[in-house]
């Protein structure tokens, strides 16, 4: 089946990303396609490459980072979202005139579309939030 | 339609489970995950709303309730599935409601 | 061929970002033509509330833009009709959400649509995507 799944909390704080990573893991190794990852609301925080977690802890951008490398997943972060809490790319940097930026590899930055696209494109839209 | 309800919330800290089970139709499932896997416990109303809702099916993510250390605890008759399980029962039905 | 979306509101507006932000997926997917429904239940029925003022919190009244989805041809608006009683509110504490029909000569009509437990059960099993908010 065709998958597509929507994480709407930050990384550490709630679980929701550590279980979508899972089962993401899960529906791969099973054989499933995933269509896209989209990152929504807090959601967005995942896609942070400054975050350093403690050494003995999981760090679970990078996991994304890998999984995507791994399966070419399309890991979307909301554009709206991001601009709002501070997640950007080197383009969205420039525009906004900012010093910097912090989207980690294997992210991209786009429209509330993908999401919806998502929706039409999949057998299952899975959500995993708060 | 068949539709995988999933619920992650305590059912002690929140009213997911409630709006889930006043709303799931015949014949769907509900997946509790994360902090809704409290809902299972044997000897608590939720388990004994669980016992009661008629044709729902019940289904535990095991990983999320032995991480809690309530895996010896869990009312009879929950069906215990890990991520695996959780990815088959997306696939068997036609839809997926988080209730968040 | 469009597939039935429901947008499900469970949440209050301004403690959270929730409701804010999925008023923003409605209006983005507005644009796919699909075919879209929006359910509030449980504090999700105070996002529709009249009267609601944020001066004093700084934050931006956003409740305006629910009667703008009209003309998005968002008019499938399910509010719980035990969600709304429980928490001692009736449909006129909400706003009044019209759209108007270009069918019947652009007849206005009202979007919200008071429901039954039983009869939302039924609206939601018959969705394609359901997006949790």
């Amino acid at each position: 089946m065709k998958l597509s799944i929507q994480i709407n909390e930050g990384p550490y704080q709630h679980q929701a990303a550590d279980s979508a990573y899972q089962f993401a893991k899960a529906a791969l190794a099973k054989g499933h396609e995933i269509f896209r990852v989209f990152f929504y609301h807090d959601g967005v925080n995942n896609a942070t490459r400054l975050a350093v977690p403690p050494q003995d802890d999981r760090n679970i951008t990078q996991q994304w980072t890998d999984l995507q490398k791994e399966h070419d997943l399309d890991l979307v972060v909301c554009i709206a979202a991001a601009q709002r809490r501070g997640l950007m790319d080197e383009d969205e940097a420039k525009r906004q005139g900012k010093d910097a930026n912090n989207i980690a590899e294997g992210f991209r930055i786009s429209g509330l579309g993908q999401l919806i696209e998502a929706g039409i494109e999949s057998d299952h839209l899975v959500t995993f939030g708060a | 339609m068949t539709t995988l309800h999933t619920v992650n919330k305590s059912p002690f800290s929140s009213s997911a489970l409630d709006n889930c089970l006043g709303l799931a139709k015949n014949g769907s499932t509900v997946l509790l995950l994360e902090d809704g896997v409290y809902a299972a416990t044997a000897g608590t109303k939720s388990a004994e709303a669980i016992a009661n809702a008629d044709g729902v099916s019940f289904a535990i993510l095991g990983p999320d309730a032995q991480a809690r250390g309530i895996e010896g605890k869990l009312a009879d008759g929950i069906k215990v599935v890990d991520y695996d399980g959780f990815v088959d029962l997306v696939a068997e039905h036609d839809k997926v409601h988080a209730w968040l | 061929m469009a597939k039935k979306f429901m947008y499900m509101n469970t949440k209050a507006p301004y403690g959270t970002i929730y409701a804010l932000e999925s008023l923003e997926v409605v209006l983005i997917g507005a644009a796919f033509e699909q075919d879209v429904s929006l359910a509030f239940i449980d504090d999700g029925v105070y996002q529709l509330t009249k009267g609601q003022n944020t001066d004093g919190i700084g934050m931006k009244n956003f409740s305006p833009t629910y009667s703008a989805l009209g003309d998005y041809d968002v008019n499938k608006i399910y509010v719980e009709k035990e969600s709304l009683e429980e928490r001692g509110l009736t449909l006129d504490d909400l706003q009044h959400l019209t759209w108007e029909d270009e069918d019947e000569d652009w007849a206005e009509k009202d979007s919200i649509k008071l429901v039954s437990r039983a009869e939302l059960a039924d609206i939601l099993d018959d969705q394609d995507v359901v997006l949790s908010f």
